[in-house]
Order: structure tokens, then sequence, then C-alpha cells
């Protein structure tokens, strides 16, 4: 029985790294999805078998509760609230890993070896950071908390005390594991940890988080997996912790920011679109176009790359969108869509959104695939999005934008922006480009501006 | 401690294909990337049902049954919503077609 038990969970191992492995193309990633689910499957199935624990009713309920809820979840969730949902799906994980490893430590007899008592340690507190860290960024990102940074008087202080204090109660536990208090104070000082982690991250570095996070979801795994020595909890916990962490990494390279400044900088506003309202620029006027001029424009060109931000996500003008990009289409224009690496409130969000608008995703690019195409374009329309388009991280050396990768829009012979007001992006610096003379500003919400722009074109 | 020698060797084994394998995923598919790990991670549920499955009840098994859930909730709502945003991404020919 433990051979059919130890291959099926090898299986279940080798099943969730070819799911990842197929996840590598958009060709193959829903069938990369599904070998991953049978993996799952099958690591149930035999534990409920092997462990002979397929009829008490309190498993089936704990089961079918977590199910349908997940279920429910899964089938209304929107897409623009992906990054939430996945902020608390991180915490669940979490709590999950917490709850095994005190479970396993109230079964304890005092026979238990070290290491055992070590993992435990992990476990209880890398699970409930998860935890509440995760509560905090959902909280943050559903708008339940401010988006802003909140840095505590002794902020950095008070986050190493408790990191001290956690090493210490859990060498304590490993010496003492007869004593209850151990195990409940890790808790606690984890707890609090995971919050005072992520309070002073602000807003606009969330996908930083998620990733992080996520990676964390990973590990918590991983470490219930040291505590049961079961191997497939560790090889799919280090999978997850390997995937946050690069995920973590990309975020980082593409704000042109170390983590350490992510997670301990507190940099941000309370700003959700990425478009404060600033007096940037005031010297200086620009001429006000409207969605009639921007389609007049449209007739005489032949090629446009559409720079998307959260902006547009925020208005809802996705669909809208894909309308007008149809229409340019049949008149025989080319028509790329430049997909910013933190376009979006989670990695990759912006992809989904606009998959969810019907746009194909070969007409998707990245950065460093479309920079390039924009010296030969005719028109860049940047809808909802500033910080990633805006040449100052080039040139400003005292910029806070100085070295992030950016869109070359203003490469392209025509810059079109679509934006709700003059405002500096989130990171306060003012946009040079705003002014210049191949600019075209259309202040407005997107949808408006877009759903004028598509009913101009249709008249002529 | 030999068992923990173990546990060390595959994590860290694991991790390195972990590495391998997330690198070659496009910037595309982040985000089913991120809710499909997180699925993945769901895997917390072997151990909870082993935490469950005590003969005689106690503190111990109700926990179980919390993390089951919990566990639960990520296993089914993270693939679902992944394969229903995979199913989103199409190539052009065919969504021109329907559009």
């Amino acid at each position: 029985m433990i051979y059919l038990e130890q291959f099926s969970y090898l299986l279940a191992s080798v099943l969730f790294i070819l799911g990842l492995k197929l996840l590598g193309s958009a060709k193959t990633a829903r069938k990369g999805n599904q070998f991953a689910m049978f993996g799952m499957a099958l690591a149930i199935v035999i534990t409920l078998i092997v462990s002979g624990i397929a009829g008490p009713t309190q498993i089936i309920i704990g089961m079918v509760v977590g199910g349908l809820i997940g279920g429910i979840v899964a089938k209304r969730i929107e897409m623009t609230s992906m990054p939430q949902m996945v902020a608390l799906f991180n915490g669940f994980g979490g709590i999950a890993s917490t709850l095994v490893a005190y479970s396993e430590y109230m079964r304890f007899d005092g026979a238990e070896t070290m290491d055992i008592n070590v993992t435990v340690v992990l476990s209880l507190f890398i699970g409930t950071v998860t935890l509440t860290g995760s509560l905090i960024a959902f909280a943050k990102l559903q708008g339940i908390m401010r988006g802003a940074p909140m840095v505590l008087p002794m902020h950095q202080i008070l986050n190493f005390i408790l990191m001290i204090a956690a090493v210490v109660f859990g060498v304590l536990n490993v010496m003492e594991p007869a004593i209850p208090l151990w195990p409940i104070l890790i808790i606690v000082v984890a707890a609090i940890f995971g919050v005072t982690f992520v309070i002073p991250i602000g807003g606009a570095d969330m996908p930083v988080v998620i990733a992080l996070l996520n990676s964390y979801s990973g590990l918590a795994a991983s470490a219930t997996g040291f505590v049961l020595s079961n191997n497939v909890l560790i090889i799919a916990g280090a999978l997850v912790g390997a995937s946050g962490l690069i995920l973590t990494q990309l975020m980082c390279d593409a704000m042109n920011r170390s983590l350490f400044n992510v997670l301990f900088g507190a940099v941000g506003t309370d700003d959700s679109t990425g478009e404060s309202a600033g007096p940037a620029g005031e010297q200086k006027t620009v001429t006000r176009y409207t969605s009639e001029d921007a389609a007049m424009i449209m007739d005489t060109v032949q090629s446009v790359i559409i720079v998307p931000g959260y902006g547009l996500a925020v208005a809802q003008a996705q669909h809208v969108l894909h309308e007008m990009t149809q229409l340019l289409i049949a008149r025989g224009i080319d028509v790329k869509y430049a997909i910013h690496p933190v376009a979006g409130r989670m990695p990759g969000h912006m992809n989904v959104l606009l998959a969810e608008a019907n746009v194909p995703y070969d007409a998707l690019y990245e950065m460093d695939d479309i920079n390039d195409d924009f010296q030969n374009t005719d028109v860049a329309l940047i809808i909802g999005a500033n910080d990633v388009v805006n040449p100052a991280a080039r040139t400003k050396k005292d910029s806070p934008l100085y070295g992030m990768p950016i869109l070359n829009v203003d490469y392209a012979r025509t810059v079109m922006f679509v934006k709700r007001s003059m405002g500096a992006g989130f990171a306060g610096e003012a946009n040079p480009l705003f002014f210049d003379d191949k600019t075209m500003m259309v202040f407005g919400d997107a949808k408006a501006v877009i759903t004028g722009l598509v009913r101009a074109l249709k008249k002529d | 401690m030999e068992s923990l020698i173990v546990s060390i060797y595959v994590f860290t084994l694991a991790v390195f294909i972990g590495f391998e394998l997330i690198t070659k995923v496009p910037p595309l598919l982040h985000t089913p990337l991120m809710s499909g790990s997180n699925a993945i991670s769901g895997i917390t549920v072997v151990g909870a049902l082993l935490a469950a499955n005590a003969s005689n009840w106690g503190l111990s098994t109700v926990l179980g049954i919390f993390a089951i859930a919990f566990a639960m909730i990520n296993v089914i709502g993270g693939f679902m919503v992944t394969d229903r945003m995979l199913g989103m991404f199409k190539k052009a020919k065919k969504a021109e077609k329907g559009a």
C-alpha cells in the first residue's frame, strides 16, 4: 500500500511539473492547467483511499464546503478583481498550512525529534505571515483599506523586534515542545508581522506584494510537507515558491526598483488608477482635442500601436476599445497592443483584461518585442497610462522614474493620450511628452472618449 | 534527522525545476500562472486530510477540517478560475470570424 501511495504522489508531482511546462505557451496552457488538476485529484483521492478516511462525514463536509465556495468565487469573479482574489487565496493557503502544523503539534506525544519541532515552527510562522499579509493586501486592493503606505513610528525597529521574538519563541518551542504557550506566541508574533510587513507598501506596488505572497503560500505548503515528511507537498510548494519569486523579481525589474525598496521604501500615494491630480506643468499649455479630431487623424494613418494602462480597466473601456480596433483593421490599418509588464494590478493582468474583451493574444506585444516598432508607427494611442511611457525615465537623472524601462511611444509620428486629467502619474513625475508638438491630448473618461471615437469612425 | 535531509534534497531540486519552468512562461500568461500555482499550493489539502483523520475527536480534528475547507477553496477556485481565464485567450483568426 505504501508503494501505491508514494508512487501516486510521485505521479502527481510529475503532473504538476508537466502542467507548469505546458503553461509556457498560450496554445498549450489550458491543457497544462488540466494536467495540474489531474495531479491534484490523484493526490487527494489516493490520500483518501490509503488512509482509509473516505468515510468520515466531517472530511466530506470540509471538502464540499471549501470546494463550493471556491467554485462559486471562480465562476463569479470579475477579471478586474483577479488581484484581490489571488491575494485572498494566497491567505487561505497560508492558514491551511498553519492549521495543519498546529494540528500535528497537538498530536505530539513527546517522542518527536528535534527536526519535526523545527519544521512545525517554520510552518506555523510562514503560514501565519502569509495569512495576515494577504488579508492586508486584499483589503488594500479591494479598497477596504487605503492604498497609501502606512508607516508606524519606529516601523523597522518593530519589525526587527518581531523577527527576534519569533526566533526566540521558535527556539524555546524546539527545546520545550511540551509547553503549549510557545506555538501560540509564534502564531501571534507571525500574525502581527504579516500586518506590519504589508501596511507600509503602497497600492501601486501591490503587484510585487501579491507575487511575493504567492511565493510564501508555496513555501508554507512546502513547510507543511517538511512536517509530514510528504514529498508531494514539498515539491508542489517549492514550484509555487519559485514561481512567486521569479514574478516578484520581474515586477521589480519592470519598475527599476529593488525588492528592498518596494518592501521598505514606503513609496506611493493613495492613488488607485495611476493618475493622481497634480499641479504638473501649469506654466505650459496643451491643446485639447476631441474624439472627432482623433478620428480624423485615424483617416490618414496606416499603423497604430495602442498602449493600455490601468485607467482603461477602471473605465471598463476594453470592449469598446476592441470595437474601435475592429473598425481600424477593417480600414486596413495595422493595429497592435503594447503591454508594459506593470500595466494592471498584478503580473500579466492587462493581457487577461484584453483577452476578456476578445482581443486576440497575438495582437498583444511585450515591451521588448515592440519597442523598436514605434519609430515606424503613425500613431501611438495611450489610454489611461502615464509613467510607463514617460520619457523622463530615460533622461532625467533626479526623477523617481529614472532607469525604469518604458515604452518608446515618443518615437511614433503622432502621440495620442486619452487621459482624465493633466495629472502626473503615480510617481509624481510630469510627462514632457504632453507638451510636445506631435502630441494630441484627448481629455475625458476612457470609455466616453473611445465611444466617441467609434461613433466618429462609423460616420465616415 | 535522515528524513529531514531527504526533504531538503527534494525541496532544493524542486526549486531549481521551478525556476527553469517558470522563466519560460511568457508575461502574457503570468496572471493564469499565479492563479494556477495558487491552486497547486492547495496541495496542503493532503496534509489537512491526514490531520483531520484522528481516530478520536478533538481540537486537532476540528482544525484539520477547517484546513481542508480552506485548502479546497484554493484548489477548486484556483483551477476553475485559471481554466476560465485561459479559455478567453484566443488567436487572431478565430476571434475575427467570431466578431
